[in-house]
């Protein structure tokens, strides 16, 4: 335990990212992320890489379309309608498939909505945001540890495929501090950035950072590449948590996220009343585990619940990985409401008809 | 097996959440699962300030402490707002010397400290904060005494460790 | 034989997309001469915006960037921070800088970020066929704007030059015209200046060329290079609006 610090979830993202061989970060102020943005003012300089403060989450992503084209490992990050502001140049970057990190600790939504944890962007960070049929991969870290590991991971993953990684945490995440430690990483081998655009440096051809293709057949052939690619992500990068799942199981909980360990908690409680539960937690939101299904749909009694800090957006997701095989049920808060254990485990014992 | 889900409520500026932080790196330094959640909100200074800390043998569930082992409250709205949080037979911590109503439970323990004139004898009314602390640790027992000193002298600023040290130790005898 | 008159090596060697008497080409022109002339091909990076130059990037033979609309100073600041040895140029219509990438080009110039901006002003939207630019003048007729140009609805346009002037990360700013041969030599001069800016490192630096529309002015290249001459220029006047180097504010 020597090793371990106590930090909070925002400014570990900033060191996470330092590990990780970030060399820019471009943000803006927007609770409840700020601190991130803060962290890396403080530490950038010092370790001799770059920090601006851009005038607006859309110059910051643009200006991440900059330093990404050129070839640096860099990072942007922002809250909920922050992020919205972003999702034009999300979608540039990804259609240039340019490997950057995006970090969204979310707040309560629509509109400038409130300040407190919510979950409420899954679709946006799941099924676009931005135009066009591209795919960003989603981590969704439940710790500030697996944060700090995500974080580091989201940019191997962005260089491995030339495509932009989100982590995304609820506002609790970004705001607790926990203990974490700063483990020794094995060099991935990565391919080198040919592609780059940083100076021809006596290379013979120009590299174009583009997302512009005007004739349909070469954009289609360039979506069909995108997407290629795509189903490439989704053969090896899903990730999952599966807890308490071994036994036949009277429900299984499926939920991501800070909120996971709340439902770890309703389980234990449950228990104590011989009501078993399970839980899925998806760690990629995209790719989403929908093999962590197949392993569980055999023995759940009353099937899934989807429990979130949104209004039933994974839910649909849920219910393509059960795809009718099992009732799937749902249960959420939002607008910064987070639910408790005795809240959950009392809803699933209204599905599983436990004692009351 | 020690778990402790606490937690400590005031005014912005009382030093709510240091006092939440110092115990979570006392517990960290007894290989103890730990969180620190503070509340966030748009006021800046002078609102109502409080966090959730954790510390167990087990992993941390939910960050967000909602039924509290221990609440420790700092003035009159927070005790109007927590006092109900606190689990049956759990601990209310209190400073006497801001709150001006008694607790309404009946099935919990308190503890009620003038922590403002104990920190006023000690040096400072700013580390009544540590007075309060003192109290808690002493009474939960969920780490050493001599763990939350070394938090202090590691994390905190080293021209106060005397004093918060005597202001502990002042509080600790309310724990007794 | 002696060669007078070759193509510079930082365009290359392929046919633009501009319409017939478009003075895009001549400005692109004197981009790459002065690429080459200061001997920075190897360095350079440019940035294509959103409008009729949307497709710079094939024609510069630099490492080439296509950025959002109105996005490029921000593309071009992640650029030259990233690789901050490298010499970074946007290349910019009015709709793009004036209207919607207004925040990105004030604040680019404001940090005094080490990037150079050509702001090719012809004072209606090319790409999109002819509508309201914001530096449209008063009473010009255009797609949106068929009963010409109402200040009292539409506004004022902007004096794009005049504005980044007073802004202290805003090194060298100037005005120029490729309506004349003696204009384009001095536009190329301008632009030349731009770049030895940067790569002194002293700060921001923009040249705002005046350019002409036929296609879209629906007046033949003869008449529009008299109707900039006749109209934009006693708008937008002609000149050096602040030179940090010298002390010169205009």
């Amino acid at each position: 335990m020597a090793d371990k610090v106590l930090m909070k979830g925002n400014e570990a993202i900033g060191e996470a990212a330092i590990h990780a061989g970030c060399q820019c970060f471009f943000g803006y102020p927007i609770t409840p992320q700020t601190e991130v943005a803060a962290y890396m003012s403080r530490r950038m300089p010092k370790v001799g890489r770059v920090f601006l403060q851009a005038e607006s989450e859309v110059a910051a992503i643009n200006m991440v379309y900059g330093a990404a084209g050129a070839g640096v490992r860099v990072m942007t990050s922002s809250s909920s309608p922050g992020i919205s502001l972003k999702a034009e140049g999300i979608s540039y970057i990804a259609g240039a498939e340019l490997p950057c990190v995006i970090i969204n600790i979310v707040r309560g939504g629509p509109g400038l909505g409130g300040i407190q944890p919510a979950q409420s962007d899954y679709f946006q960070a799941t099924k676009g945001g931005g135009h066009g049929d591209y795919r960003l991969v989603v981590f969704a870290p439940a710790s500030v540890q697996e944060m700090v590991d995500l974080v580091q991971d989201a940019f191997d993953v962005a260089d491995k495929y030339r495509n932009p990684v989100m982590v995304m945490g609820d506002g609790m995440l970004g705001q607790m501090m926990e203990p974490v430690e700063f483990k020794e990483r094995p060099k991935k081998e990565l391919p080198e950035k040919t592609w780059a655009a940083n100076g021809l440096k006596g290379r013979e051809k120009h590299n174009i950072i583009n997302s512009l293709f005007l004739k349909p057949e070469e954009l289609e052939a360039h979506n069909n590449k995108l997407q290629e690619k795509y189903r490439e992500i989704e053969k090896n990068e899903v990730r999952y948590e599966l807890y308490n799942c071994d036994e036949e199981m009277d429900l299984v909980i499926v939920s991501y996220g800070t909120l996971s360990r709340i439902c770890k908690n309703a389980i234990k409680m449950l228990k104590k009343e011989g009501i078993n539960v399970g839980l899925i937690r998806p760690i990629t939101l995209w790719p989403y585990p929908v093999e962590a299904f197949d392993k569980v749909i055999d023995k759940t009694k009353n099937g899934f619940i989807s429990v979130e800090m949104s209004c039933g957006q994974m839910l649909e997701d849920v219910q393509l990985a059960v795809n009718g095989r099992k009732p799937v049920h749902f249960y959420g808060r939002s607008g910064g409401m987070v639910p408790t254990p005795a809240e959950i485990a009392n809803k699933i014992k209204g599905i599983v008809g436990g004692a009351k | 097996m020690a778990n402790q889900e606490i937690i400590f409520a005031g005014f912005g500026g009382q030093g709510i959440l240091s006092m939440g932080k110092f115990l979570a790196y006392a517990g960290l330094e007894e290989n103890l699962n730990v969180s620190w959640f503070p509340s966030y909100g748009p006021e800046m200074r002078g609102g109502t300030s409080n966090c959730s800390v954790i510390l167990s043998d087990e992993p941390v569930g939910s960050p967000l402490v909602v039924d509290a082992t221990t609440v420790v409250v700092m003035n009159r709205p927070s005790l109007d707002k927590f006092e109900s949080h606190v689990v049956k037979g759990g601990l209310l911590i209190i400073d006497s010397d801001l709150v001006n109503r008694e607790p309404e439970r009946t099935d919990i323990e308190i503890i009620k400290i003038p922590a403002q004139k104990i920190a006023e004898e000690v040096g400072s009314k700013k580390i009544a904060n540590m007075v309060l602390l003192g109290a808690l640790v002493e009474k939960t027992k969920i780490v050493k005494m001599e763990s939350l000193l070394k938090a202090l002298k590691e994390h905190g600023k080293e021209q106060f460790y005397e004093l918060n040290k005597r202001a502990l130790e002042r509080g600790a005898e309310f724990g007794r | 034989m002696t060669v007078v008159f070759d193509r510079p090596k930082a365009l290359l060697d392929v046919p633009t997309h501009y319409c017939p008497g478009c003075t895009h080409g001549v400005i692109h022109r004197l981009v790459a001469e002065v690429i080459d002339e200061l001997g920075i091909l190897d360095k350079t990076i440019g940035v294509a915006p959103v409008g009729c130059s949307v497709l710079a990037y094939d024609y510069f033979a630099c490492d080439m960037y296509e950025a959002a609309h109105g996005r490029a100073p921000a593309v071009a600041t992640g650029i030259k921070r990233a690789v901050p040895d490298s010499v970074v140029f946007t290349y910019q219509g009015d709709g793009d800088l004036a209207a919607i990438g207004t925040a990105e080009i004030v604040h680019a110039a404001a940090r005094g970020e080490k990037i150079t901006t050509i702001f090719v002003n012809n004072a209606i939207y090319g790409m999109t066929g002819g509508q309201m630019a914001p530096t449209t003048l008063p009473g010009q007729v255009t797609e949106t704007s068929p009963y010409g140009r109402d200040v009292k609805t539409a506004g004022y346009p902007i004096r794009v030059s005049e504005m980044i002037s007073t802004l202290d990360g805003a090194v060298y700013v100037e005005r120029v015209s490729v309506d004349s041969v003696p204009n384009i030599i001095k536009a190329k001069k301008a632009i030349k200046k731009a770049f030895e800016i940067q790569l002194q490192g002293l700060g921001f630096s923009l040249v705002e060329v005046l350019s002409i529309c036929p296609t879209n002015w629906g007046l033949s290249p003869n008449e529009s290079v008299k109707w900039l001459r006749d109209n934009m220029i006693p708008y937008y006047p002609l000149g050096v609006k602040k030179d940090a180097t010298t002390g010169e504010v205009k």
